[in-house]
């Protein structure tokens, strides 16, 4: 009955997970405006992994390794950096149904991200950089507008979340209309949360910031749980509550700003994903945190393969996927609270 | 082990080995020596100020802090945690300055029973006990063997054992509170604070709390400090008793020696009477009448 957390089931529970991250994976390849048996895309795979590439006809390398293949990898590293982050805000702020876009952090990112790209495009970086400045500057934001009385008010900040959120989504939109009319429906598409657009930064630099990020956050892990019972109660198990609660602010705020930046506001995924781990594995953040990296990454790339397909050859934008499940779930997660 | 935990071990064994016989007099493991505290914004006059106050607390020993609400209560036992630093005078826990400690050391020594606070998300009971071994634990902190034993014990020690599988937001206030005093004990700490731990539960509750309190106070070696409104209680499971008024410290002593009709009704500021007891144990009564 008193079985702790040990690092064998963590390991276990991780090695599955990532077996389901590589099927959704196999099958996001698969399925497309042009489906491809699975015996090509093994033989595709195969060859690919030996270095064998010219045995492949061209249409298909062309299709799963320079189309398919770096949108589902841009897909996992945003839906990892999602889910961490909304996954830390809930500690963070002592308010499960925390999360990126509900915040208005995402909106922060993305003004920040916008305002980077007219004053310093030719910078190289700037769009990254600009997003996490403006998720910094909006969790601020939030987390001092949902205080009251020297107390973190769960309701207060959600509003003060949403309220940011609108306040910085008209900015976007006074920005959107002084940018030339030739960029404003792949802007509008983007900030409904979008994976089309292949990210001007390097997958390698992104996934290397993703593992930082959530590395930092890990460092926590146990603290985290304690924080969960109130500050004070931390302090008294001997939990540093502010360095916790500084590197955890920096962490979150790095993901969000990376996953924004690559791929607009996707919406939800922060809230959903660490809900449904929870709910499966318990909600110890040693096991927490990298089950949620790796749930993050399957949702997204199942609701984009999904927005991919659905009504092919149009493609929708992954954030509308994400917001038509995530949304009614929302509401029935604060409704549950309510009651 | 690591060398803290060791010596603690060490003393408590230490503490604990010999039956209570009156020579040779222990040291006292709790000393408050004239410590005070004030609140004050910057450069204004004092919001509140608590008066230095002094008295000590041996292991074994169950002291009880009285007073109106304001009066200094919370101040107190927030000096005595450490987490406040007096403004003149001193705290000591085996003579090492309690706002000095680093926060895992105070961890390890001083163990707080707050007021309820909600929980984020469920957790099992046993799963909230074993937080109390965070103090001890490194790295990514997956609990030890021993941990889980101390815990067990733990759990056995509060009354909470038959809880352990179930969720902490499903129990009643009473096994609550167990729970909530089972992480404590888990911390295995010197100095064991509770902050109105009865409050808001039925008498049996209370009575059935304070029991288990004197017990392990009794069992372990700890020093006990509890913050209370209940008079009676108070009366009946405290050694002693450190009576506080509006930041002032009247008096200090045993039951017998602070439970006087004057002083309470001037602290408490109603009519109640003093009765003794056949066992020469102080009873407070208040009287239904309107005062005149």
């Amino acid at each position: 009955m008193m079985r702790a957390l040990t690092p064998r089931r963590l390991l276990l529970t991780c090695t599955a997970l990532l077996g389901v991250l590589l099927l959704v994976v196999f099958f996001s390849l698969k399925f497309g405006t042009r489906s491809i048996s699975v015996y090509d895309l093994v033989a595709l795979l195969f060859h690919a992994a030996t270095g064998r590439t010219d045995l492949v006809s061209s249409d298909f390398r062309l299709i799963i390794l320079d189309i398919r293949w770096p949108r589902i990898l841009l897909a996992m590293i945003v839906g990892a950096s999602l889910s961490v982050a909304g996954a830390s805000f809930q500690a963070l702020l002592r308010n499960p149904l925390a999360d990126p876009y509900v915040l208005g952090v995402s909106s922060g990112a993305a003004l920040g991200s916008i305002l980077s790209l007219i004053w310093a495009a030719q910078l190289p970086g700037a769009t990254p950089f600009g997003a996490f400045a403006g998720a910094l500057a909006a969790t601020a934001a939030v987390y001092f507008l949902g205080r009251r009385g020297g107390e973190l008010d769960s309701y207060a900040l959600l509003l003060g979340g949403i309220i940011t959120a609108s306040f910085l989504s008209a900015l976007i939109m006074f920005l959107m209309t002084t940018i030339s009319g030739r960029e404003l429906r792949g802007m509008a598409f983007w900030l409904m949360g979008d994976l089309s657009t292949p990210s001007p930064v390097s997958p390698g630099w992104l996934l290397l910031v993703l593992v930082l990020g959530v590395a930092a956050i890990y460092t926590t892990a146990a603290d985290l749980n304690l924080l969960l019972g109130g500050e004070q109660e931390a302090m008294h198990l001997g939990v540093d509550v502010v360095r916790v609660k500084f590197v955890v602010y920096l962490g979150a705020s790095v993901l969000t700003g990376l996953a924004v930046s690559v791929s607009g506001a996707i919406g939800y995924v922060g809230l959903i994903v660490p809900h449904l781990v929870r709910l499966l594995f318990g909600s110890d953040y040693r096991l927490l945190i990298p089950a949620t990296a790796l749930g993050g990454a399957i949702a997204v790339v199942l609701a984009d393969t999904l927005a991919r397909t659905l009504v092919s050859p149009t493609q929708l934008p992954v954030g509308a996927m994400t917001a038509l499940v995530g949304a009614p779930v929302f509401i029935y997660l604060l409704r549950r609270r309510m009651t | 082990m690591n060398p803290v935990e060791k010596a603690a071990e060490q003393q408590k064994t230490a503490s604990t080995a010999g039956p209570a016989s009156p020579s040779p007099p222990e040291p006292p493991r709790l000393s408050v020596d004239l410590a005070s505290f004030s609140y004050a914004p910057e450069g204004g006059a004092s919001l509140f100020t608590l008066e230095a106050t002094s008295f000590d607390v041996r292991s074994r020993e169950v002291v009880a802090v009285l007073g109106r609400n304001g009066s200094g209560k919370s101040t107190l036992l927030r000096l005595l945690a450490g987490t406040l630093a007096p403004l003149s005078g001193r705290v000591k826990l085996e003579g090492l300055e309690v706002s000095r400690l680093d926060l895992r050391t105070r961890a390890q020594r001083i163990a707080m029973v707050q007021q309820e606070n909600p929980l984020l998300f469920p957790v099992r009971v046993w799963e909230f006990v074993m937080q109390g071994r965070y103090p001890y634990s490194r790295g990514l902190r997956f609990e030890t063997e021993e941990d889980a034993a101390v815990a067990r014990q733990a759990l056995v020690e509060a009354g909470a054992d038959p809880l352990r599988g179930r969720w902490m937001h499903k129990l009643s206030g009473g096994e609550k509170q167990r729970a909530v005093l089972a992480r404590a004990l888990a911390q295995q700490p010197l100095l064991l604070l509770l902050d109105e731990p009865t409050l808001h539960l039925d008498i049996a509750a209370q009575v059935d709390l304070l029991r288990r309190l004197r017990r392990v106070a009794m069992d372990r070696g700890y020093a006990v400090v509890v913050v209370t409104h209940e008079l009676n209680l108070a009366a009946e499971f405290a050694d002693r008793i450190v009576l506080l008024d509006r930041g002032k410290t009247l008096r200090v002593g045993k039951p017998s020696e602070v439970y006087e009709q004057a002083l309470l009704q001037q602290v408490f500021g109603t009519l109640l009477y003093v009765e003794y007891t056949a066992r020469g144990t102080p009873k407070v009564t208040f009287s239904g009448a309107e005062t005149e």
